[in-house]
C-alpha cells in the first residue's frame, strides 16, 4: 500500500517527535526540541502564506506577540484562564489580519512586504511603548498554564522541559494535519494556482481577493498560537517576540528548509533553531555562519534544504 | 579507519569525563556580549573570563579549579532561558552569574528557581529581588536607590521642582517610573515630563519645553547609551543655566568623551568608586580591590573599567567568598552562604546580605560625583 503524502509527512513527523527523546543526553534537549515546535508552527503559517498562495509578510511577529501578550494580559485583567487566553489571542490576530489584511494584500511584491513589515514594526512598538500595560522593554510575567499539575495529579509527572516538548509536538502535528488538509482541498488547491498566476486564477473564476485574505488569516493564528505557546512556556515575555528580527527569522526557516512544503518548513525551524546552540562556541561568528548558509541554500538548493534532498535521494528525473 | 576514529573519538571523550569528574567547580553564565546590549555585556564577558584564569593560576578554591561555560545570549529572554537550561541540565553548573538585562534575568532566574541552583543577576531591575526569592541574588543597585541618591543631593541645594526627560529604552523607562514613584519623599515635585527614543539625534525640542516650564531648577536624565550624552551637548547649545543629573547608566568615561568635556562641565549623577580608583583615600575599604580590578581589567582588555563591568566583577566575588566559606560547591551550600556575605567589600559597593535582602547594598554604594574639566570628582 502507497501512503499519501499528507499521511507520511504527519507518519514522519510523529515518529520523530515520539522518538527523538530516547537520544536525549540530558533534559536541555527536551527544550530545544520544544522551542523547534514552536517555531515550527509559525514557520508552517508562513508555508500557507508564502508556500501555497504565494504572498510574503515581513511582520508575522506581530501576531506572535499578540499571542504571546495576551497570554500575559487576560489572565491578570480578564480573569481568563491562560488556555483560553491563547484561543482569545489567536481570535484577535485573526480580527486584526482580517482588517490589516483587506487593504495590504491589494499590494504586490516588495510594496506587501514593506506594508506587513510596517504593521509587525508597529505592534513591537505598542509593546515597548506602553509600559503601564506591557512592563515595556522590560517584558512581563506570564502565568503557570497549569496543566502539567493536572497531568502530575493524574499520575503522570513529566519535568517541565518534558511536558512542554509532548504539548508543543502535539499542537504542531495538528498544525501540520490543518496545513495539510488545506493543501489538498479546494481552497488550497485555488490558493496555488493564484500563486502560480493571479490572472489566470482569476480567469477561472478563482477569488483572488478573499483566498489571500483567508491565507494571510490562517497564517495570523499559526503564528499566534506560536507567539502563546512561547510566552506560556517561558513563563516571561518581552516586546523582542514581536521584534523585526524574530519576523525575519521566520520566513528564513521556512525559505531554508523549502517554503513549499510543510515538513521542510519544520526541517527548516529545526535547523535554524539547533543552529545558534551548535554553534555557541562561535558566538561571536554566529551571524556570518548564518548568512552564509543561508546564501548557499539561496544559490545552491533555491527550493529549499528538504525538497532538493529528497529530490537527490529520489533520482534527479521525478 | 572509521573505527579508529570512534575508538580515538570515545578515549577523548571518557578522558574529558575523567578531568570533569577530579576537582572542579562549574559555574555558568549567561550575558548579553552582542546585540543591543553589548555595552553590558561585553565588559561582564570579558572581566569574567579574566577572573577565572586569575583565580585557577592561584590555585583555584580550596584546591579545585574553577570551569567557567560562557554564553552568549545576544540580550534575547528567550535564548537566555534556553542557556539557562543548557547550563543547569547539559553543563551541570553548580552556580549562574548573568543576565545583563532585566528581562533575561527574569528568564533565567525561573529556571534558576526551578532547579534549586543560586543565580547571581547583574540587571537593575527591583523585580529581580522583590520579593525575595531563595536562589536568587544581583549586584547593581536599583533604580529606585540612583534615584534616591539624586534626590537627596537635590534636597541639599535646595532644589523642589525639577523637569526630567528619559530615554524609552528599558533603562530609562524603569528609572523614570521608579524616580516618579519615589520624588514626593523627598518634597520634589517633577513640572516637566519629557521622553526621547534611544536613537534620536537631537533633543533640543524637549529640553526647550523643560527650559520654558516655569520653576524647573534642575533637570534629571535617565538613560544610558548615546541619548544622555546628545541630552548633555544640546543642553549647553541651549544655554540652559540650570543643574543636570546624569543617571548610573552613563556613569564611564565614555560618556565625558561622547558629550566632550566642554558640555559635561558640573553635570551629578550617582556612581560607584570604580570612576574615581585614584581619588579613593587610604583606608577606604573598597580600595584594594577597585584598585586591583582596574589595573587588571585595563592590562588585559585596553579599555577603561566601567561599572557594569564591575557588576560582573562583584557577582564573582560573592560567589567565590561564598564557595570559599561553605567549604562546598553544592548548590544548597552555596546558596546558604550567599545569603550570609557580609561586609564584602566590592567594586560597586560593600554587599551584607540576610535572608530578606538579597542585593545587600545600600545608598552608600553610590557617591555623588561632578565632572569638572573633564574628570570625575567627589562631591562632599
Amino acid at each position: 500500500m502507497k501512503l499519501s503524502a499528507k499521511s507520511s509527512t504527519l507518519l514522519v513527523l510523529v515518529v520523530l517527535i515520539l522518538l527523538s527523546p530516547v537520544l536525549f543526553p540530558s533534559g536541555y534537549y527536551y527544550r530545544v526540541g520544544a522551542l523547534i515546535f514552536v517555531n515550527a508552527i509559525a514557520v508552517t503559517g508562513i508555508v500557507i502564506l508564502t508556500g501555497y498562495a504565494g504572498q510574503i509578510s515581513l511582520g508575522h511577529a506581530g501576531f506572535a506577540g499578540i499571542g504571546a501578550y495576551a497570554c500575559a494580559l487576560a489572565p491578570v485583567h480578564l480573569g481568563l484562564h491562560p488556555s483560553l487566553a491563547l484561543v482569545l489571542g489567536a481570535a484577535i490576530s485573526a480580527v486584526l489580519a482580517w482588517l490589516v489584511g483587506r487593504p495590504i494584500l491589494r499590494l504586490k511584491g516588495y510594496y506587501l512586504g514593506v506594508a506587513t513589515l510596517g504593521f509587525g514594526i508597529l505592534i513591537s512598538m505598542i509593546l515597548n511603548n506602553e509600559r503601564q500595560l506591557t512592563g515595556g522593554p522590560d517584558g512581563m510575567e506570564v502565568p503557570d498554564l497549569g496543566l502539567r499539575g493536572l497531568l502530575r495529579d493524574a499520575g503522570l509527572d513529566l519535568t517541565n522541559g518534558q511536558f512542554w516538548y509532548f504539548f508543543c509536538g502535539i499542537v504542531l502535528i495538528a498544525a501540520a494535519w490543518l496545513a495539510l488538509n488545506l493543501f489538498n482541498s479546494p481552497t488550497g488547491r485555488a490558493l496555488r494556482a493564484l500563486h502560480g498566476s493571479e490572472v489566470a486564477a482569476r480567469t477561472v473564476g478563482v477569488d483572488v481577493a478573499r483566498l489571500k485574505l483567508q491565507a494571510f488569516v490562517i497564517s495570523a493564528v499559526y503564528a499566534s498560537v506560536s507567539g502563546s505557546l512561547l510566552a506560556l512556556q517561558n513563563k516571561f515575555i518581552t516586546p523582542d517576540v514581536a521584534g523585526f528580527m524574530h519576523s525575519i527569522e521566520m520566513v528564513t526557516m521556512a525559505v531554508l528548509g523549502g517554503v513549499g512544503s510543510v515538513l521542510g518548513a519544520i526541517f527548516g525551524a529545526a535547523v535554524l533553531t539547533l543552529l545558534p546552540q551548535v554553534l555557541t562556541v562561535f558566538a561571536e561568528y554566529e551571524q556570518l555562519v548564518l548568512g552564509l548558509v543561508m546564501m548557499l541554500v539561496m544559490i545552491f538548493l533555491p527550493q529549499g534544504l528538504l525538497p532538493s534532498i529528497l529530490r537527490k535521494v529520489r533520482g534527479k528525473d521525478e | 579507519m572509521q573505527k579508529t576514529l570512534t575508538t580515538t573519538a570515545l578515549a577523548t571523550l571518557l578522558a574529558l569525563g575523567a578531568t570533569a569528574a577530579s576537582a572542579e567547580i562549574r559555574i555558568g553564565a549567561s550575558v548579553s556580549a552582542t546585540g543591543p546590549a553589548a555595552f553590558l555585556g561585553d565588559p561582564e564577558a570579558k572581566t569574567l573570563e579574566m577572573l577565572v584564569e586569575q583565580i585557577n593560576e592561584n590555585g583555584g578554591i580550596n584546591g579545585e579549579e574553577i570551569a567557567l561555560t560562557l554564553y552568549d545570549d545576544g540580550g534575547d529572554p528567550n535564548k537566555a532561558r534556553t542557556f539557562a537550561t543548557r547550563l543547569i541540565e547539559d553543563d551541570e553548573v553548580v552556580a549562574i552569574i548573568g543576565g545583563s538585562t532585566t528581562g533575561t534575568s527574569m528568564s533565567i532566574l525561573s529556571v534558576a528557581e526551578d532547579n534549586e541552583i543560586p543565580f547571581i543577576s547583574l540587571a537593575g531591575a527591583i523585580e529581580i529581588i522583590d520579593p525575595v526569592k531563595p536562589f536568587t541574588f544581583k549586584t547593581p543597585h536599583t533604580d529606585r536607590m540612583a534615584c534616591q541618591k539624586i534626590f537627596e543631593d537635590m534636597q541639599k541645594r535646595q532644589i523642589t521642582t525639577i523637569g526630567m526627560i528619559s530615554g524609552t529604552d528599558g533603562f530609562g523607562a524603569s528609572m523614570q517610573a521608579q524616580c516618579k514613584d519615589v520624588v514626593g519623599e523627598y518634597g520634589i515635585t517633577v513640572a516637566a515630563d519629557e521622553t526621547y527614543n534611544p536613537t534620536d539625534a537631537d533633543m533640543t525640542t524637549q529640553l526647550t519645553k523643560i527650559r520654558n516650564t516655569e520653576g524647573v531648577q534642575a533637570v534629571l536624565n535617565p538613560g544610558f547609551g548615546q541619548g544622555p550624552s546628545i541630552v548633555t551637548r544640546n543642553y549647553r547649545q541651549l544655554a540652559i543655566d540650570l543643574p543636570l543629573y546624569q543617571s548610573h547608566g552613563v556613569a564611564s568615561d565614555g560618556f565625558i568623551e561622547l558629550a566632550g568635556a566642554e558640555a559635561a562641565e558640573g553635570v551629578r549623577l550617582p556612581g560607584t568608586a570604580l570612576l574615581i580608583a585614584d581619588q579613593l583615600p587610604e583606608g577606604d575599604p573598597q580600595k584594594p580591590v577597585v584598585d586591583a580590578y582596574k589595573t587588571a581589567f585595563e592590562e588585559k582588555t585596553g579599555t577603561s573599567v566601567g561599572t557594569f563591568g564591575g557588576y560582573a566583577h562583584d557577582a564573582f566575588l560573592i560567589l567565590t567568598d561564598a564557595i570559599t566559606r561553605a567549604g562546598s560547591a553544592e548548590p544548597q551550600a552555596i546558596r546558604d552562604a550567599i545569603e550570609t556575605t557580609s561586609g564584602l567589600a566590592g567594586t560597586t559597593g560593600v554587599y551584607t546580605m540576610s535572608a530578606d535582602n538579597h542585593l545587600g547594598l545600600d545608598l552608600s554604594a553610590f557617591r555623588m560625583l561632578e565632572i569638572k574639566g573633564g574628570e570625575w570628582t567627589v562631591v562632599e
